[in-house]
Parts: C-alpha cells; structure tokens; sequence
C-alpha cells in the first residue's frame, strides 16, 4: 500500500506538469524573438526579426500546409452561441469551430448580448503563442488554439455594451493569465489555461465615447493599456498592476492644467483639454533606458480646426518615450505638426542600433500614415532623420530644421475640394532586419478630393466636417528604408492589391501579404518573391513560432488559421 | 431665493437671452438643431446617425412635451452662450456636445446642479456662468433636451447637421479656362459632344461631377493596375511563344488571367519578365493624371463640365 502511493504522488504531479502550460515569465520578453511569440511585436524592439531560421532562403521552396483551422466566429447573444441576437446582427454561431466540434465558450461583460453583432470574426491583431498554445483575438472575442494542429480549445465571449467595433490588436500576456481590452472600455484578465475571467476593469470613460483596441503590452509588473477616442476627448496611456486592476499612473498626451508642457502650442486650456491624441497601437520598450516609446494619434476636431487655432498642438501625431516605472515623459518627437489629416501617428515604432559619424547610436524610426519616415535617438529624442517615402505625399511643403514636414495650408479640406493624398501606412506593423539594416513598411498610395462640408466658424468636432471624393488609389508597395538616412533603398509594387503586416527571419527572408490573396516570402536584400501560396487575404502580419523542432509559419485569415511549415520537418 | 424671484431672474435671464439670440443668429450660425423634430415619437431608442454605438445614442429619448418644454428653455435661458445647436456660442460658453459633464449625466444629476447653481468658478479660460434657479422638472427637460441632440451626432464625433456646404460651392472655377485644359489633357480620349456629352446633367450635382471625371468613373479600385474598373486589357507574350490577349481578370507577381475574345478564360504563370504582360488600363491616364493635377486647373474643368448639359 504504501509503495503504491509512493508511485501516484509521483506519477500525479509530473503528470499535472506535462498538461498544464507553466505560464509566461515576465523575463522571458526581454529575450530576442525565438520559437515563441509572447508579446504584440514578438519582443520589446518592435523589429519582427525571428531569430528562427529552419525556414530559410534554401528551404523555403519546400514550404507547405501545416494546418488550416476555420470557424472562428463571434460570440453573439446571452450565450455566445447566437440565442437572442438583435435582428439584423450576424449569424453568430459562436464558439463552433475546429472542426465543427464545440468548444468551451466563456462568457463575460455587461451588456445582454443582443448587439454583439457574431458573424466571421476578423483576427487582424497579434497572435501570442506561449507553451504550444495560441491566442488569437477579434473584438469581444479571444480563442486559445492548439498550435500544433489549429483545434480551438476555448473561445472567451465578451458580452459588449457598444462602442466603436473597429478591430482588436490582440492580447497581453504575464505568467499565466491573458489581458485583453474590450471596445466599451474594459481591460478584462483572463486565465490562459481555462479561459476564465479574473477580473476586468474599466480603463477609459464608455460614456465620453472611448473604445478600446490596444493590445496591452506587458513590461515586468506593469500592463501598458491605450484606448481610442472620436469625440474631441484627451487621449492618455496607462499602467495597471496585473495582480490587482488597480491604476499604476496615466500619461495625457495633450496638456490638462495650467503650466502642462506644450499648452502653448493649443489657443487654450479648453482646446487642449479636447485636443485628442490617442495612443491605440502597442509600441516599444527600450530596457537600458527603461522608456516605453509609443505614438499618438490625431488631434481633434480633425480636419476643421477652428478651435485648435494654429499651433502645433502637443503632444498629438508625436513619438512619445514614458519611463515605464514613473509614467513620466521622458522626451517627444512630433511626427506630423498641427495634423489636418486625421493621420494618426500610432504606428509601431522600431528599435534600431546604428552607427552613424563612425559613433554607435541607440535610434527609433517610425513610417507614419502622411507618408514621411523618421528616426530619431530614442535616448533623447534628437532628431537624427526624416524623409519622404510615399509615391504619392503632396500636402507638405518641405522640411523644417527638425525634419518635420511644413504642411502646405492649400493642402487641406477645402469647399471646392483639395486634391490631397490619403494615409500611405496604418497600423499594420512594419519590421526590420538587422542582417539588411533596413526598415520594411507597409505603403498603400491613393488620392482623393478632400471638401469641406462645414464652414461653420467654430469648425465641427470629431472626424466630421469633411468628406472625401474622387479617390484614385496609385499602388501598394513593400517599401524598404534605410534608417540611417531616412531614403528608400528599394519599392516593390504589389499589382494585385494593397501590402499588409511585415515578418523578417534570421532565415533572411520577409514575409508579407500580398493584398491578392498571396502569402508571400522576399529576398529583404532586394524584394524579390521566394516563394508563396494562395492562401486568401492575409489579415495581419505573418508570424513564426517552433515546436518539437518545426519552424511554422502563422497566417491569419481574419476568420481562419493557417500555418505552413517545411515538408519532413520533424 | 423664493420662486417668484427665481421667475423674476429666469424672465431676465430669457429676454437677455432672446437678444443674444438675435445677434447670434445675424453670423454664420448654423441653422438650429433639430432635435425634437428629429426623434421620431419621443420616448423610445433614438436611431441618430451614430448608430446604438455609445450610450449617447442608446439612451430612451424623453416624451416629446418634455423635449419641446426643454426646447423652449434651453432656447431661452442657455444658447446664448452654448449656442442654438448647443455647440459653443458667442458669449464663450462651452460646447455642450463635447462637455464632460453632459456625457457622464444620465437623468440631470450632473447638469441640473450646473444649472442651478451656475460655475462661479469655472475652468481657466472659461467664463463664469450665472446661476438659473429653475424649477426640478425644468431642469429634468433641459437635460434631456440636451441628451435628444447628442443622440443625433453621427458617427466618429460628427456633431448633428454636420453638413452644411452646399455641393454647388465646389464651382469656383473658370469655366473658359477649363475648357482649354480639357481639350489639351483630355482631348485624346473624351469629347464633350461624344462620350461625355450632357455630363452636366447627368449628375446630381457639381461636387459628385468632380469626383467622377477626376477619378474616372471607376472609382480607382484598389491597387495599381488592377482590374477594378473592369476595361483593363492584357497582352500575355511567352519567351518564343505567341501573344493572348484579353480582358485582364487579375493580375499578381505569380499569375494572369485573362478573357480573350471568343470567351476563353485563361490563366497563366508568372516568372519574372516571362512572359511579358502588357497591360493597357484606361484608368492609367487618370492615376497619371491625379499626380500632377493642379487644383485650380481642376476646379476649372468642373466648372466647364457643368456647362457641358
């Protein structure tokens, strides 16, 4: 008897251990992207430069299907299973997936279910993948997924009470719990292993018409929240306690008291206090310094700023660096003085290390939707270059000492209508390869008639005030740039269609959606096309994972999985 | 301060009011909203042009006597400073649709005591507001008066009656001129006595005119060289081998494919420069043309075009 139970208590636990996934080590993210993918941008530096290189130049050709996993679908009614949706929402049958077979839905949130609209859901945001297990978001929706062969193991249903449904940039993880933002402004914790809710907290006011986007990001004991915001409200970045909810410190971007820095680029304190820049893509964070560097989006009202007067307004459309532990600014960079856009500057910013004048550099360089590219020292914030690469940019006059472009004041909404070029790069994120030393975006050219449609003295608020005709949309690009110097090294058109999220690998390739329904891996030296497959249009960056020694490749498909891995890998 | 005082300082207030009103009203204010009006039978969700989204727009509008009753107060008592359209007015008070206070109050909580007791202290920059010492049920309709035009603002911050510029406003151009620029950059493919005769009135009007000869009618489409518009012809010519040609279906770096003449669908692969693709897309000319297209020189055209009935 006695040896028996000798052998469960040892069977038992190890048997527990090899189950259960142990969690993610806050540590674990200050390492180099390797065969798994724990944070937003896969590491801290924002590069999406996997260290993997089983898929290489040599073997990429031998590329194939791994796995394909379909029916992700919104969760919709009291259940999530579609039961009580509004007339008119989608099909909502929630949580039917891998392979037809039902999956745990967990349910959450405060509203009743009936506008939560259901339907396909669209995974465009990052996917982590931590111990074998994927997690993959769409808004009000977060699914765990085996990484091994696409099952779906539980999907988390976020009950909604509205909001702007735009999109969701994915989840956060620390040890073993999930954090995810919701579009009426909550910042739910959720375990990974089960899908159960621990707690969820409000992070921004649903009544002043915030939504909530961000993926979280996670810098040792400090969950980094943004949220976005239309209606002429301050945007501000957060920290919370990942044990507790409990509010570590918030940055405004725009000034909200007398003697704030920057409220003498604003005609007033009302102004300001309306002014926007909301932070809403995840950024970077550079331990040495200890600074979190992120960008902010427009001002507001947008496009007719009557009320904004003629400053520069701080700190909208700007590269901000926070220390992490203070939530103090600790330097600015603005991208796109007095924005009249509406082109935030939100873009994921990159972390690069250079030499320039024969000296090491610590730098961050950014490609921001006006359509310029900039790199700055990321220590200090000192301006270092700057320099068109939009085919189609033409609302700037030039640069100034800074190298900020000069908006040009014909190029603006206008009554008889402005022929303006529209936002050449969003939120789908860039990446760089140390081994080329270039900068890889995402460049989608159009232009468009920009009329005002309010002349109202007072100018509207929010977005509105505007409206754009006659669009001629001029191409889609890779871009690739040199940092050092701001210029474009190569542009490769994309014919088909629009270019999306960007992947590097040690294996010296890139990958990237075509816009034509192509994954595609290119030479990063030259852009040249390697290898790819039909696959449908790519709905975020590509991703790379490994287990048991197989590199995968991860495509989202907005409502489906696919991964490709090397035919005979083990 | 009893009621009759309170009647006595509101009536004040109001014929103070009413002149401001008058006044404001001389500039370039817009046009009132429409609030009562504009929510169809009262008591009930609004549907504004925002949609269910936020709860501005999903809150139970009051009965239409409270929100006429509120009307009436507001007009007298508030939109001189705030404005008619609750926007902001000359005499500095704040723009109510943006205001903190009025989006966080759900039933006059927030904005009755404001009303009552006036800001003497208000925000730096802001001017003190007197206090209106109305009635409970007075204050409950101003509220809710207010929240029935904050459930009109459209989508992404557009406040109600965002729209105000008539589209016959976009001709400010020379017509003369803009026949001259016509027949010299346009003059190879379009006629205005051939395929685009009439084009003035075959639109609604000039702003929708502008935007269709200026993209081409095809609406630009989505990528370069696409087939979007749907006329794009392709010449396919394989290294020694002989051209097809056809109607371009879809094109990336991997394939082609084409409808030739007699209906047969083909696609072909792509490696590098083999085979050769040549493709004519008459949406070209316009994306050529939008890189250098002055606007001047295209309010001009507009204006020219209109003429074109």
């Amino acid at each position: 008897m006695r040896r028996v139970i000798t052998v469960l208590a040892l069977v038992v636990p190890m048997g527990l251990l090899a189950q259960a996934p142990t969690g993610l080590d806050p540590a674990t993210l200050f390492k180099p992207l390797g065969e798994s993918w724990p944070t937003y941008s896969g590491d801290y530096t924002g590069r999406r430069y996997s260290s993997l290189t089983q898929i290489n130049q040599s073997t990429v050709k031998h590329l194939g299907l791994a796995w394909l996993s379909r029916g992700f679908t919104q969760g919709s009614g009291p259940t999530g299973r579609g039961a009580g949706a509004a007339p008119g929402a989608g099909a909502g049958r929630g949580g039917r997936g891998g392979g037809g077979t039902d999956v745990p839905i967990i349910v959450g949130g405060e509203g009743t279910g009936e506008i939560n609209a259901g339907g396909n859901a669209a995974m465009r945001g990052s996917i982590l993948m931590v111990d074998g297990i994927l997690y993959a978001t769409s808004p009000d929706n977060v699914w765990a997924v085996d990484a091994r062969d696409g099952s779906i193991l539980w999907q988390y249903y976020w009950k909604t009470r509205g909001g702007t449904h735009i999109g969701n940039r994915g989840v956060g993880m620390w040890r073993n719990y999930l954090f995810f933002e919701t579009p009426d402004d909550y910042l739910v914790k959720i375990d990974a292993r089960t899908g159960k809710e621990a707690w969820h907290v409000p992070i921004s006011s649903f009544e002043q018409q915030y939504f909530s986007t961000m993926a979280p990001v996670i810098i040792r004991d400090h969950v980094i929240v943004g949220t976005g915001n239309d209606l002429d409200a301050p945007g501000f970045l957060q920290s919370y306690d990942p044990e507790t909810g409990k509010r570590q410190w918030i940055l405004y971007t725009v000034p909200m008291n007398l003697g704030d820095p920057g409220l003498d680029t604003w005609p007033s304190l009302e102004a300001a206090r309306h002014g926007g820049g909301q932070p809403w893509v995840p950024g970077v964070y550079d331990p040495e310094t200890n600074l979190y560097i992120f960008g902010t989006g427009n001002p507001t009202p947008a496009y007719t700023p009557a009320g904004r007067g003629t400053g520069s307004g701080l700190f909208t459309c700007s590269l901000v660096a926070v220390n992490v532990d203070t939530g103090k600014m600790a330097w600015y960079y603005q991208t796109s003085p007095r924005d009249m856009h509406d082109w935030d500057s939100t873009q994921t910013p990159i972390l690069i290390d250079g030499t320039l004048n024969g000296r090491p550099r610590k730098l961050v360089s950014t490609g921001a939707r006006n359509g310029y590219f900039f790199t700055v020292d990321r220590v200090t914030g000192e301006y270092v270059a700057s320099g068109k690469f939009s085919e189609t940019a033409n609302w700037a006059s030039g640069l100034d000492k800074q190298g900020r472009p000069i908006l040009n004041p014909e190029k603006v909404a206008t009554i008889p209508g402005a022929l303006v070029s529209s936002s050449a790069t969003n939120w789908p994120p860039p990446a760089y390869s140390p081994d080329t030393g270039l900068f890889y975006l995402p460049e989608n050219n159009s232009l468009g008639i920009r009329y005002l449609i309010n002349d109202d003295p007072r100018g509207s608020m929010g977005l509105g005030g505007t409206l754009v005709g006659g669009g001629v949309a001029t191409g889609g690009s890779i871009t690739a740039m040199n940092p050092r110097t701001a210029k474009i090294a190569w542009r490769r058109p994309l014919p088909g269609g629009g270019a999306t999220g960007m992947l590097t690998t040690a294996g010296k390739l890139l990958f990237a959606g075509d816009g034509a329904g192509n994954v595609v891996a290119f030479d990063p030296a030259n852009g040249t096309p390697l290898w790819h497959a039909r696959i449908g249009t790519v709905a975020g960056a590509p991703q790379t994972y490994m287990l048991d020694g197989k590199q995968y490749l991860l495509v989202s498909l907005g409502d489906a999985l696919a991964t490709f891995a090397l035919y005979g890998a083990k | 301060m009893n009621r009759s005082t309170a009647l006595l300082m509101a009536a004040t207030l109001a014929l103070l009011a009413a002149v401001h009103v008058r006044v404001a009203t001389q500039g370039q204010q817009p046009p009132p909203p429409s609030g009562v009006a504009a929510a169809p039978g009262g008591a009930g969700a609004p549907q504004g042009r925002g949609g269910n989204s936020f709860p501005q727009q999903q809150r139970p509008l009051a009965d239409d006597a409270t929100l006429a009753r509120g009307k009436g107060l507001y007009d007298i008592s508030c939109s001189a400073c705030h404005g008619v359209d609750l926007r902001g007015g000359q005499l500095g008070g704040p723009n109510l649709l943006r205001s903190q206070n009025v989006l966080d109050d759900k039933a006059g909580e927030l904005i009755g005591p404001i009303i009552i007791g006036g800001r003497p202290n208000p925000p730096a920059g802001s001017p003190v507001m007197p206090p209106f010492p109305l009635p409970d049920a007075d204050v409950k309709a101003i509220a809710e008066y207010l929240h029935s035009v904050a459930a009109q603002g459209g989508r992404q911050g557009r406040p109600p009656d965002d729209d105000i510029v008539k589209p016959e406003r976009v001709l400010v151009g020379d017509p003369a001129a803009g026949q001259t620029y016509f027949e010299v950059t346009c003059g190879s493919c379009h006629s205005a006595v051939g395929d685009l005769k009439g084009i003035g009135s075959r639109v609604a009007d000039p702003r929708e005119l502008q935007n269709l000869w200026v993209s081409g009618g095809g609406g630009g489409g989505r990528g370069r060289g696409a087939a979007a518009s749907g006329r794009a012809t392709v010449k396919v010519t394989p290294a020694g081998g002989q051209t097809v040609e056809g109607r371009l279906v879809r094109i990336d770096d991997f394939l082609v494919t084409l409808i030739g003449a007699d209906g047969t669908r083909r696609t072909m692969p792509r490696n590098g420069p083999d085979p050769k693709v040549e493709i004519d897309n008459p949406g070209d000319a316009h994306r050529k043309l939008v890189m250098t297209l002055a606007d001047t020189d295209m309010h001009n055209v507009t204006a020219y075009l209109w003429t074109v009935k």
